[in-house]
């Protein structure tokens, strides 16, 4: 080590072209030895034949244009068959000339769903969002949307009970006077309402025609439900997942009957439940809107998995977190809300994503109570008998369709985790 | 088949449980008109029978059925709600009120017709047990089966109708049994099996769709013999007989209408014939209408705008449509079938 030669008399040697770039990675990964480089070539032949097959198939031979499913016999991929359903597959028996409608309905929606993605809307803007969002999707598939007085006053009672113990330590005076304004007035006005002082009475917004939910199918119903189904999981889950910590025997048992009762049976039994056993034990004459009934059995179904999955966000908490707010003087909605929460719902991201996944799928299975999804009305589209005799296209549309919507899921999650994680990586 | 044994179990659990026959005030009539549309159930997606169309409307032999009900009500065949509904829900949605009329493939039986509190009105298609063969095989009827490879579903009725066919016949079958449809499909075109046997109106869905290129449709033949009864009929509930009467003469209105030779073409037309039958159907000389409690023009409205049994046959699973189904026990008694409707007089 003693000779020091000057700066620029010893050039680095670059290494041998075959040991670096994409030559040098395919000689050490795929052709390092005999046996590797024979299989390697067997496998890119396989892969090469399989895809010229397939591109042959979905494309080159392809028929697009036939008019009937006979005319596309012979051929390739029968993709005049989507063509001819497409609109059907997307929206199911909802009024042809008013497509557009469930259209705007499913924009309306994704564009609430992108909006609250962004960390910087998560505050009193995710309210107005889902506010606004769900009023212009439910308008545009009903058509009409009538609000009760007495869901006025519900409304109002809830929000001034909430207000009021959320921000019971931070608002000033007439804050909660206002508060309490709400809640006297919602419980005045429902109790004149109950004993028919005030007349039935709602606010009605109609400026289209209604189309009830029997007609609905395709996206918007896949879309409606699973976006519902786990927006009102959500909160519930959570409340589940905290009773079942809970130190009250009563609450505590309450949830863990519920969850293990939920999670101990298959969401077909629910939602057979819900709509074969369920209209038995109502009055004659009453029936509750099927979509409703299948949406109601969801978000149950959902908020026992969501909870378990919270739980877990819970448990990682070391618990010098949960004395540390005690220290601090914090009572227990304030240290769940503020300390506990936040650290143990970003912990749970990825299997909270995964949860949502599942359930954007399962939703399928609302075929068996006479639902058409969006897979059950592909379904359909293959009975057909005009048609009949491609279910490959069929499938292979709709999980073309699924798996966008899955995997920006799957992406998102991802983005999420590095962003909420930022704290704790140096 | 395999539905309809669950609709049977689930059926019976409602029975055991004692819910079913819940008295209904009997104004199913009133609820219908007051809303202004009739509560249509119909199955999921049985192509011929009801399926949506790449519109998404109904369309089938069942949901006709629904709309000459509209017709005879309203005057106008478009005031239906289809509301889909699987064979488990079926009889249940019923009974709750959910819809006013079942349409969904259901065979008339006695249990079904009396223990679950519901009513058969008719027989709006004559279905049963058949056997679907290669053409190749130069079979002729079921009675040279003998020794065939049958394919069929398990632990079905379908199943006991085949094996106590053969033994009836003196025959013997190799039966090969599968549980999913979709297989027992392949496996019959695949040749696996000489024979494929289950309801003739599925067995004609089958070979109107799943014959696989470069077989065609004509190279298959649906036997004429029929080996079981499965009459399928539209179901109200007990308690409002006017209602079940309206439903069972809609459905007789298009039966005879077709044996009078009146047509959705020629209503018109008929409206001026001197045969005093057809001014009683017609409602020409009135009397009809008011005793069905309906306006006098309803099968006017029904074979106007439905048409008659043999054109809704026709271009739903008949001649005209893609299922091809020869009229076979659906013909008219005069001319050899089981459809016969008691005369409107």
């Amino acid at each position: 080590m003693t000779d020091i030669m000057p700066v620029g008399e010893r050039q680095p040697i670059a290494p041998p072209v075959d040991e670096t770039g994409p030559l040098g990675w395919a000689r050490k990964n795929l052709f390092s030895s005999w046996g590797n480089g024979i299989t390697t070539i067997v496998l890119i032949g396989a892969v090469g034949w399989i895809l010229a097959w397939f591109l042959d198939w979905a494309l080159f031979t392809a028929n697009f244009t036939a008019s009937t499913g006979a005319e596309c016999r012979g051929s390739g991929a029968c993709w005049a068959l989507i063509r001819e359903k497409y609109r059907y597959i997307f929206f199911g028996s909802f009024p042809y000339e008013q497509h557009w409608r469930p259209l705007f309905a499913v924009i309306a929606m994704l564009a609430m769903l992108v909006m609250s993605a962004d960390r910087r809307m998560w505050n009193w803007r995710l309210l107005v969002i889902w506010g606004v969002g769900s009023f212009v999707t439910f308008l545009l598939m009903f058509g009409q949307i009538h609000i009760p007085l007495s869901l006025i006053l519900f409304v109002a009672v809830v929000g001034g009970a909430i207000g009021l113990t959320l921000r019971s330590a931070l608002a000033a005076a007439n804050e909660r006077a206002a508060y309490y304004a709400l809640i006297g007035i919602g419980i005045v006005g429902l109790a004149l309402r109950i004993a028919g002082v005030l007349p039935k009475w709602s606010i009605a917004i109609a400026p289209l025609s209604y189309v009830e939910t029997s007609l609905w199918g395709g996206l918007p119903v896949t879309l409606i439900l699973a976006t519902y189904g786990l927006a009102f999981a959500f909160p519930y889950g959570i409340l589940l997942a905290l009773g079942r910590r809970s130190n009250l025997p009563l609450i505590k048992g309450l949830c863990v009957g519920f969850i293990e009762l939920i999670r101990g049976v298959p969401l077909i039994s629910l939602l057979i439940m819900a709509s074969v056993m369920l209209p038995l034990f109502l009055p004659s004459g009453t029936t509750i809107d099927k979509f409703l009934r299948a949406q109601v059995a969801v978000i149950l179904f959902a908020g026992a998995y969501i909870a378990e999955v919270i739980r877990g966000g819970l448990q990682s908490l070391p618990k010098g977190q949960f004395e540390a707010a005690d220290a601090m003087g914090l009572n227990y909605l304030q240290k769940t809300l503020l300390i506990i929460l936040p650290q143990a719902l970003r912990v749970v991201i990825p299997p909270l994503i995964n949860t949502f996944i599942g359930f954007f799928k399962d939703t399928s299975l609302v075929l068996i109570i006479g639902i058409f999804d969006f897979l059950n009305t592909a379904n359909q589209a293959l009975v057909d008998p005009n048609w009949a005799g491609f279910p490959g296209e069929v499938y292979l549309f709709a999980a073309f369709v699924y798996f966008i919507f899955c995997f920006s899921m799957s992406r998102y999650s991802k983005y999420l985790e590095v962003e909420l994680n930022k704290g704790t990586r140096r | 088949m395999r539905n309809r044994m669950v609709a049977a179990a689930a059926s019976l659990a409602v029975a055991v449980l004692g819910v079913a026959g819940t008295a209904h005030a009997g104004r199913d009539l009133d609820a219908v008109r007051a809303r202004g549309m009739l509560n249509c159930g119909v199955g999921i997606g049985t192509a011929g029978f009801m399926l949506a169309d790449s519109q998404g409307k109904w369309k089938g032999l069942s949901v006709d059925v629904c709309r000459a009900v509209a017709a005879a009500i309203f005057g106008d065949s478009e005031k239906v709600r289809y509301v889909p509904l699987t064979s488990q829900q079926r009889f249940t949605a019923l009974q709750s009120s959910e819809v006013d009329m079942v349409m969904g493939n259901a065979t008339y039986t006695l249990t079904r017709d009396t223990a679950l509190g519901l009513d058969f009105t008719g027989v709006y298609y004559y279905d049963g047990q058949g056997f679907l063969v290669p053409k190749k095989l130069g079979v002729k009827s079921a009675k040279d089966l003998g020794g065939a490879t049958v394919c069929v579903a398990p632990g079905t009725t379908t199943e006991l109708n085949l094996a106590d066919y053969f033994r009836a016949n003196k025959m013997t079958f190799k039966p090969v049994v599968i549980e999913k449809v979709d297989e027992i499909r392949s496996a019959f075109f695949s040749g696996r099996c000489d024979v494929y046997t289950t309801d003739a109106s599925s067995l004609a869905a089958t070979r109107a769709a799943n014959v696989p290129p470069p077989q065609t449709f004509d190279d298959y033949v649906i036997l004429p013999d029929i080996i079981s009864k499965e009459p399928l009929g539209p179901v109200v509930r007990h308690g409002d007989n006017q209602f079940a009467d309206i439903v069972r003469w809609a459905l007789f209105a298009t039966i005879e209408a077709e044996e009078y030779g009146i047509t959705s073409k020629n209503v018109d037309e008929m409206l001026k014939s001197d045969n005093p039958a057809i001014k009683r159907i017609l409602g020409v000389t009135p009397g009809m209408g008011k005793a069905l409690g309906v306006d006098e023009k309803w099968v006017y409205s029904i074979v106007k705008q439905v048409g008659n049994y043999g054109e809704i046959f026709d271009r739903n699973v008949g001649m005209g449509s893609p299922l091809k189904i020869p009229r076979g026990q659906n013909a008219l008694w005069t001319q050899g079938g089981l459809q016969y409707a008691p005369p409107i007089r």
